[in-house]
């Protein structure tokens, strides 16, 4: 049990200390590949949770169901800084940054990296949330990083939303400690998770049904569900591309694993509010909304923010319909959109360098003029728009037919946005991969390795699962419930 | 149970709060809310040291230290540092009149209070009604964000919503100490970002008018 304790300390103090040690080298290759070395760590460290792991405390708690988070976030940051160092090589080459920054940069990712874990890793609310803030708070300055009129636009507004999303949850928060007062009685346990599910039975219902409006309000701001989701697309657009990737692949999951949280303490009282059909609203109106707007989008990056906010809608109706074969689409399907978008900002940072510009009308023809990156587009487009044989074809497929049974007019409606997605996507794909390259046109010199790596566990996953991961995802499927 | 003139006195400051939330509706100059905003942290810091006193918790104290220090004195200081530097301590302009936005306050805290007494029965006397005050001047300075298009005067709304969230904290009887630390942490990290990007803004813009950045966007059709 001591080697758990310790492989959950390694997993938090290796970012840290990472975040430190970046933060006082200047060089910027060695500064670039001891992010990369970093994030490794911090990965192996994370596998070997699957090996051992500790007894719940106070403060920090590893179940069934953050493992798989941790492994995910880790893996994807991991590769993330792979790319990173590539793409940045290449910001430096053109002057969009100067060193001081690179290395504001590097130390800063590390913390973003350490804010996810230790908010994947909680056991008490309150720890939580101070880690969702402070993973907020340092997207919030990555994103203003190139300080651009843009990208400060872009990096207020998500400032702005971000803080009174996180002030919203805050009260909720606040709200659940009340609920759990008169029955655990004051201290440290009424904010531990463990100790709030097996006693949510008996807590005051008519206070946790406000706490879980406030909740899914505040943590949805960041997930991005449809009404609150205004600062998603330009903090997707206007930062530097890996942080598009990790916000999209991991922060976004972060603050839905915080929603799940709260949900199951919802679940396991009978007299509360059912979390289910507000969640299928949000995460209904979400995908609806996202697929017509991804028609009208004029700049790549924008366009797969978009389709995140779609695909966080379909991962969040999914939890929201609730039953194993649902829970279990929902935690494939956000696994899977992970990989598959952060391989998809991968290659649109690249193709941002090499064509100087992230206006779809200026990029045409890549898979003339850059083969490799042309296809890899493709591929990815063909994943996250849900075509076979990707995995992502298999969960949306499970999720609307589930819903058939359940909802059959929930089902009518969530299919026809995901063709409607599929529309928008293939047409644009059309443009930028096909017909006769134009503007300009440098060489790559992109690291193809994380992408390939992504794509391949994505299409793997579409072929086939190995049974111990799908018996793993069904037990936390069914414990979900 | 809880002395009733003890009871009236936290109703006191946290119904203060309300009203000084109500002030910074109105301003509509710079330094004068600036000034307010003092005044709000100062009524904040005053509430938390009665909770201490009354719940025999001596932590409290600590956060209302900090919101004395930090909030009524360093940061309102800074603040009109930045705003005199600028040279944008004259009028501000409200989106909408004062008198509809005083409206919509009015509603904000009715409705803040229609929510939170019903359903807080069991909660105690004292978190009951505290709960209603916070909630309420939460959402005035939600309504403050959304009125106001100066930076400042945003960074100013959101930290009375900070304020407020500190109000219900300490009217959650014993809840551990974490949650107050991440509140003034949070403030301080808030105010090394907003300087940060005031400080952008002002490089890049000469103004800190908000509505002028929106020229930027970043999608021209």
């Amino acid at each position: 049990m001591g080697n758990g304790v310790l492989v959950v300390a390694a997993i938090l103090v290796v970012p840290a200390l990472g975040a430190a040690l970046l933060a006082l080298i200047s060089d910027d290759r060695k500064g670039a590949w001891l992010n990369a070395f970093v994030s490794f760590l911090t990965f192996l460290c994370a596998l070997a949770l699957l090996l051992e792991r500790p007894e719940p405390g106070p403060f920090l708690i590893v179940d069934d169901l953050n493992v798989v988070f941790i492994i995910l976030s880790t893996l994807v940051g991991f590769t993330t800084s792979v790319f990173s160092s590539s793409y940045i090589a290449h910001e430096l080459e053109t002057g969009h940054l100067t060193h001081a920054y690179l290395r504001f940069y590097h130390a800063m990712y590390q913390v973003l990296m350490f804010g996810m874990n230790l908010a994947l890793l909680s056991n008490n609310v309150g720890l939580m949330w101070v880690a969702v803030e402070l993973a907020t708070l340092t997207t919030v300055l990555m994103v203003g990083i190139y300080r651009t009129p843009a990208a400060l636009e872009a990096a207020w507004k998500y400032f702005l939303l971000g803080s009174v999303g996180i002030a919203l949850a805050l009260f909720g928060t606040i709200l659940v400690y009340l609920a759990a007062r008169s029955v655990v009685g004051e201290g440290l346990d009424a904010m531990a998770w463990n100790v709030l599910v097996a006693n949510a039975h008996s807590f005051d219902p008519a206070l946790l049904n406000l706490a879980f409006v406030f909740l899914l309000l505040g943590y949805g701001t960041k997930v991005g569900l449809v009404p609150l989701h205004a600062w998603l697309p330009d903090a997707h657009a206007e930062g530097p591309t890996p942080i598009s990737a990790v916000l999209s692949g991991l922060l976004l999951n972060v603050a839905l694993f915080a929603v799940l949280r709260f949900k199951s303490i919802m679940s396991a009282n009978p007299a509360a509010l059912a979390p289910g059909p507000l969640m299928v609203t949000l995460g209904l109106a979400s995908v609806v909304f996202a697929s017509f707007m991804l028609y009208r989008r004029q700049d790549i990056k924008r366009l797969f923010a978009y389709s995140s906010i779609e695909h966080m809608g379909i991962v969040t109706f999914a939890f929201g319909m609730g039953g194993t074969l649902a829970n279990f689409a929902g935690l494939l399907h956000m696994a899977l959109h992970s990989l598959t978008k952060s391989a998809i900002f991968f290659c649109v940072g690249h193709i941002a360098q090499v064509k100087g510009t992230q206006r779809m009308a200026d990029i045409r023809g890549l898979t003339v003029s850059h083969p490799a990156l042309g296809w890899s587009l493709g591929l990815g487009v063909v994943a996250i728009a849900g075509l076979p044989p990707m995995g992502l074809f298999m969960t949306e497929f499970l999720i609307v037919t589930s819903t058939f049974a359940r909802a059959p007019a929930l089902a009518i409606i969530l299919g026809a946005s995901l063709v409607i997605a599929l529309g928008a996507l293939l047409l644009r794909l059309n443009g930028l991969a096909f017909g006769d390259p134009d503007g300009r046109s440098d060489p790559t010199k992109a690291s193809f390795l994380p992408l390939g790596l992504h794509l391949a566990l994505v299409l793997a996953a579409g072929i086939w699962l190995p049974p111990a991961l799908v018996a793993w995802f069904q037990y936390v499927a069914t414990l979900l419930n | 149970m809880i002395d009733p003139l003890a009871l009236d006195v936290a109703h006191l400051f946290a119904g203060s709060l309300v009203l000084v939330s109500f002030m910074l509706l109105y301003q509509d100059r710079m330094t004068g809310l600036i000034n307010i905003f003092a005044l709000h942290a100062l009524v904040v810091s005053l509430s938390v040291a009665w909770q201490a006193y009354i719940q025999h918790a001596p932590h409290l104290y600590i956060t209302a230290a900090i919101a004395l220090v930090i909030k009524a004195v360093v940061i309102p200081f800074a603040l009109h540092r930045i705003v005199v530097r600028l040279g944008i301590h004259r009028t501000i302009e409200p989106v909408v009149g004062v008198g509809l936005t005083m409206l919509a306050g009015i509603g904000l805290v009715a409705l803040a209070i229609m929510v939170m007494l019903p359903i807080t029965a069991q909660a105690g006397t004292l978190a009951r009604e505290d709960l209603a005050f916070s909630l309420s001047v939460i959402l005035l300075g939600l309504l403050m964000m959304i009125s106001r298009r100066n930076a400042v005067s945003q960074v100013i709304g959101f930290m009375s919503i900070e304020n407020g969230l500190i109000l219900a904290a300490t009217g959650a009887k014993g809840m551990p100490l974490v949650v107050e630390i991440s509140v003034a942490f949070s403030i301080l990290v808030a105010l090394i970002v907003i300087g940060i990007f005031l400080f952008r803004i002002r490089e890049r813009f000469e103004t800190v008018d908000i509505h002028l950045l929106h020229e930027h966007r970043g999608e021209q059709p």
